[in-house]
């Protein structure tokens, strides 16, 4: 069948982030060594032009309509994290001006290896075969690779990004070989066939087992679930950090976006089975990634046992499988996007001339003299660990209430527990920051747009927190699932 | 809207958001002279409209007045909710009152970083009467969170010279009780049927099961902000190192928050449980009672014996409240607020005169009657009102404690004369150690009595004393219809119905 136009204006979005980016690749040899900023202005247009595009479509009647026979699904959970992705892009970008400035990044291509990682999440979120969600993840995960090597003057950027690719690999391999096993069960790629197969032939054969184990190695690579996390905190600390950003935000929500898809459209009927092999794998991860964390000295690595940690409680959302559930981790992540942005935002502001930003020390003393950068962090410090009025207890309520509906309590109560440890770590940074005297001048970056990035965080991360309910409300409306 | 509509309508939320206003201005202020004025006006208007709360009050039924209520966030049925009751109001009055005079006490105590501070104090004061005001489970937990952030800073900031181990300390203790009572709250809120609705959740009935789970959630939550014995162990770190406002706050208001946890959620919500878990609350508190009181007995620093009378103290209140008769519980109560004055007022006594000596070793005092008399005297009459003496309010508490102790189990009366005599050995042996000892001012240098700021903050505490002493009928009237409402949710709702409270009067 060939494709018709209504396909076409479907995946418009991803058409024109794809080509934007082809062309910025191509344009980007006119410009001048070292001008390469505008190409990244031209990727922030890019992927509002796509945003407004998105929007647009959940008005029209494609809303809900699937494309190229059943590959592409155009709902409104997909347009969710849709908008997670844009803003993820637009924001990292703009710390990155910068961020590449003071670290004397030249090539252009850092930004359109950013559209391209857009494009593939996109691709993932829309994906209703599990075909189109593979092939999504590669693209998104390819320039990510090329992303985290991009300091070429810093070891530990080389290494981040080489294990990044070998272990990246070795688990698209996993999560191929579950894939092939579920084709090979159910004769089909596409997520309500393999339902409907699933309802019908019932019942757990070692087959099943061994095609969800590969799906959870896989999923859980990307997200950064414990055991497949041994990536997380070199990548996150060797990455430039608004890539670091990037991807703590971006790709992880692209992960989820295909887990809960995958898990409960695809797997729904054979719930019981994967539920507590999830169930171990979120306790898990919560509990590793807070207590590693206390121990950093490294604040990217601080917050990349954070991101571990936060996968944890965002996964708890997927047990349930409920629309609740579902919405959620939508939320989570969202709420994620802006408080971790935020943080990642703070720490860019931070690197100057020789000072990296990059140690937790470098915070010592430093509300002494620069009180509004250490106010942004102190917000985003109680938001990551889940204090009201922040956004960062909000998501975390509604992930609780899920759980709880469902009658999951110890779950809750696991996770509860995990929180307080989680505290511990983020109120270190307020303590050092506040409850230190500075034992030198700490500089800071003169740059409207990080400035402006952290703004943006931190109204994210109180309005999300004091008004939640128009978003979870436009949620909860439009992304059920289940 | 007008003037006189919004504060007919809108008088809690007045009343809870004006000092946060008062904050966000500071933001935007440089002037420490300034600030510290602004940050006193904020606070004795934010007290005044208490006193206009405490006026308006119609103290002859025991339900929601001043009710406030809105749509939140609708998806999961909260509300912004608001109302205050008998017990509620005297303690929306008590925040009030200490506001202020904890400016006063850090005018001259808090040095660095004024701005930081008193925009702490004002986020403060917000986040305290929010707690006692709020009638939606969800809006109280946000508010009882959002103190630890203020408090953390308070203590951690301006506190003594261990005050980051025990911010750290304070923090994590109180955030790891109140996260189970968050899973609690959830899990009543499906056993409801979807609602976060206090005075609802109230009138549900839960199967003892689920009761007897929910009352240890939020039991460890509200245990060790009172702080009960054992959960006590963070209270003492966090008193001593703590700036005077923060301690004052600290035994002000915060204590009361535990206590009003039982009141407002364990009693009526789950009366099988708190009947049933009554005995072991009741040895836990007798045991705070001793305990507290004989390590006060030891202490050799002046701030530290008073936080661990504050354990003994808040003892006598838990084992009035968990008597659940109309004497225990009233005395309870009135108990709260009377340590609520009393020990503000020797967290007080104690910052001026460390800030005079910058010592507060007991064993370096000994001169206070000959040379700061009027301080004296005041330290005196707290004293006494902490020991209980008759004619302050402190005995009028604990009298009414005693006798509601007699009519439940006579054998309580002797553990807790025992713990009134040591009481009264600490305080009085602490004051013969400041005011009379041979000890005299190191290096002779002069040390100045009270002056004008620091009478008025220790007066307004001292009327309180006095009047409680004298005529706490003014007092016990206000809760009394909530008391009585309160004892029937407790013991058998439908014995005695609302109809029979009525008739009582």
């Amino acid at each position: 069948m060939m494709p018709g136009i209504k396909d076409i204006l479907m995946i418009l979005p991803e058409i024109v982030v794809a080509v934007a980016a082809c062309v910025l690749l191509m344009v980007e040899f006119l410009c001048r060594k070292g001008e390469r900023t505008i190409i990244g202005v031209f990727a922030i247009l890019t992927a509002s032009v796509a945003a407004a595009i998105s929007l647009y479509l959940m008005t029209t009647d494609y809303m809900g309509g699937v494309a190229f026979s059943g590959m592409f699904i155009l709902d409104g959970y997909s347009t969710m994290f849709k908008l997670i992705f844009y803003l993820a892009t637009i924001l990292s970008i703009v710390i990155s001006f910068y961020y590449t400035r003071e670290e004397g990044i030249k090539g252009g291509e850092y930004y359109t290896l950013m559209l391209f990682s857009l494009c593939g999440m996109m691709v993932m979120a829309s994906g209703r075969d599990l075909l189109t969600i593979y092939i999504g993840l590669e693209l998104m995960s390819l320039p990510v690779y090329v992303l985290t090597g991009f300091l070429d003057r810093d070891k530990r950027s080389v290494e981040g990004a080489m294990k990044y690719v070998i272990l990246g690999g070795f688990s698209s391999g996993i999560l191929l070989y579950g894939i092939s096993i579920i084709y090979g069960v159910t004769g089909s790629t596409e997520l309500t066939a393999i339902a409907r197969a699933f309802g019908e032939a019932g019942g757990l054969t070692p087959v099943v087992g061994l095609a969800i184990v590969g799906l959870i190695c896989g999923f859980g690579f990307k997200v950064a679930a414990v055991p497949f996390h041994a990536w997380t905190p070199d990548v996150y600390e060797g990455a430039p950090t608004p890539v670091t950003a990037f991807m703590s935000v971006g790709p992880k929500a692209a992960a989820f976006a295909i887990f809960l898809r995958v898990f409960t459209e695809g797997l729904l009927p054979v719930y019981e089975h994967w539920q507590v092999l999830v169930a171990v794998v979120a306790v898990a991860t919560m509990f590793y990634g807070n207590i590693v964390a206390i121990v950093q000295t490294n604040i990217k690595r601080m917050l990349a046992y954070s991101s571990i940690g936060h996968a944890g409680y965002a996964l708890l959302g997927l047990l349930p499988a409920t629309n609740d559930g579902v919405a959620s981790v939508i939320y989570y992540m969202f709420v994620y996007l802006f408080m971790n942005m935020g943080a990642f935002a703070v720490v860019v502001f931070m690197r100057r001339a020789s000072q990296s930003g990059e140690l937790i020390e470098d915070y010592r003393g430093l509300a002494k003299n620069h009180r509004a950068l250490s106010l942004a962090m102190l917000v985003f410090m109680f938001s990551l660990a889940g204090i009201p009025p922040t956004a960062g207890f909000v998501g975390k309520f509604y992930i609780f209430m899920a759980l709880v509906d469902k009658g999951m309590v110890e779950l809750a109560l696991i996770a509860v527990v995990a929180s307080a440890v989680a505290a511990y770590f983020y109120i270190r940074v307020v303590l050092l920051m506040y409850m230190k005297e500075p034992v030198r001048t700490h500089l800071t970056a003169e740059s409207f747009g990080v400035g402006l990035v952290i703004a943006v965080g931190i109204i994210g991360a109180i309005v999300l927190g004091v008004y939640p309910g128009y978003l979870i409300d436009l949620i909860q409306r439009v992304s059920a699932l289940v | 809207m007008s003037w006189t509509e919004l504060y007919n309508h809108h008088l809690l939320s007045i009343i809870i958001f004006l000092p946060l206003l008062g904050a966000v201005a500071l933001l935007f202020m440089k002037n420490e002279r300034l600030i510290r004025w602004w940050t006193l006006a904020f606070m004795v208007a934010d007290f005044m409209l208490t006193t206009c709360l405490v006026f308006k009050f119609d103290s002859t039924t025991h339900r929601m007045q001043f009710v406030e209520r809105y749509g939140w966030i609708e998806r999961f049925n909260i509300d912004y909710y608001l109302g205050v009751d008998g017990i509620s109001v005297l303690f929306v009055f008590l925040t009030g009152l200490v506001g202020w005079i904890c400016v006063l006490a850090s005018w001259t105590a808090i040095e660095k970083r004024v701005k930081e501070f008193m925009i702490a104090l004002l986020v403060m004061q917000t986040a305290m009467i929010g707690v006692f005001c709020a009638l939606d489970f969800f809006l109280f937990y946000v508010f009882w969170e959002i103190m630890l952030i203020p408090m953390y800073l308070i203590i951690g900031v301006w506190g003594g010279a261990n005050r980051i181990y025990s911010a750290v300390k304070f923090f994590l203790y109180t955030l790891a009780g109140s996260i189970l009572m968050l899973v609690g709250m959830i899990v009543l809120y499906f056993k409801a049927g979807g609602s976060f609705d206090i005075p609802y959740l109230m009138e549900q009935k839960y199967e003892f099961t689920l009761q007897a789970f929910l009352f240890i959630l939020f039991f460890v939550a509200f245990a060790i902000k009172v702080p009960m014995f054992p959960f006590h162990t963070w209270l003492p770190d966090a008193h001593v190192e703590a700036p005077t406002a923060g301690s004052i706050i600290l035994a002000g208001v915060l204590l009361k928050m535990g206590t009003y946890g039982f009141l407002r959620f364990s009693f009526p919500m789950l009366p099988d449980a708190s009947l049933f878990f009554a005995k072991p609350v009741i040895v836990l508190s007798i045991i705070a009672i001793i305990y507290g009181g004989f390590l006060a007995l030891a202490q050799e620093d002046m701030k530290k014996l008073i936080a661990y009378s504050s354990v003994s103290h808040m003892g006598f209140v838990t084992l009035g409240l968990f008597l659940f008769n109309k004497n225990g519980i009233e005395g309870g109560i009135l108990q709260m607020f009377n340590h609520g004055i009393t020990t503000s007022a020797l967290f007080l006594c104690v910052g001026l005169i460390y800030e005079r000596t910058r010592t507060r070793l007991l064993g370096h005092y000994g001169w206070a009657a000959k040379l700061v008399p009027w301080y004296a005297v005041f330290l005196f009459i707290f004293s006494l009102a902490s020991l209980g003496f008759p004619g302050t309010n402190g005995f009028i508490g604990e009298f009414l404690i005693l006798l509601g102790a007699y009519e439940e189990y006579k054998l309580y009366l002797v553990f807790l004369i025992i713990g009134i005599i040591v009481g009264a050995a600490y305080m009085l042996w602490m004051y013969q150690r400041v005011a009379f000892g041979k000890h005299h001012a190191e290096g002779g240098h002069e040390i100045k009595d009270v002056n004008l700021r620091e009478v008025v903050a220790m007066v307004a505490f001292l009327v309180f004393v006095l009047w409680v002493g004298f005529h706490p009928v003014d007092f016990l009237n206000i809760v009394d219809d909530s008391v009585a409402h309160l004892i029937s949710q407790v013991k058998g709702g439908e014995l005695l119905t609302e109809a029979a409270v009525e008739a009582a009067h």
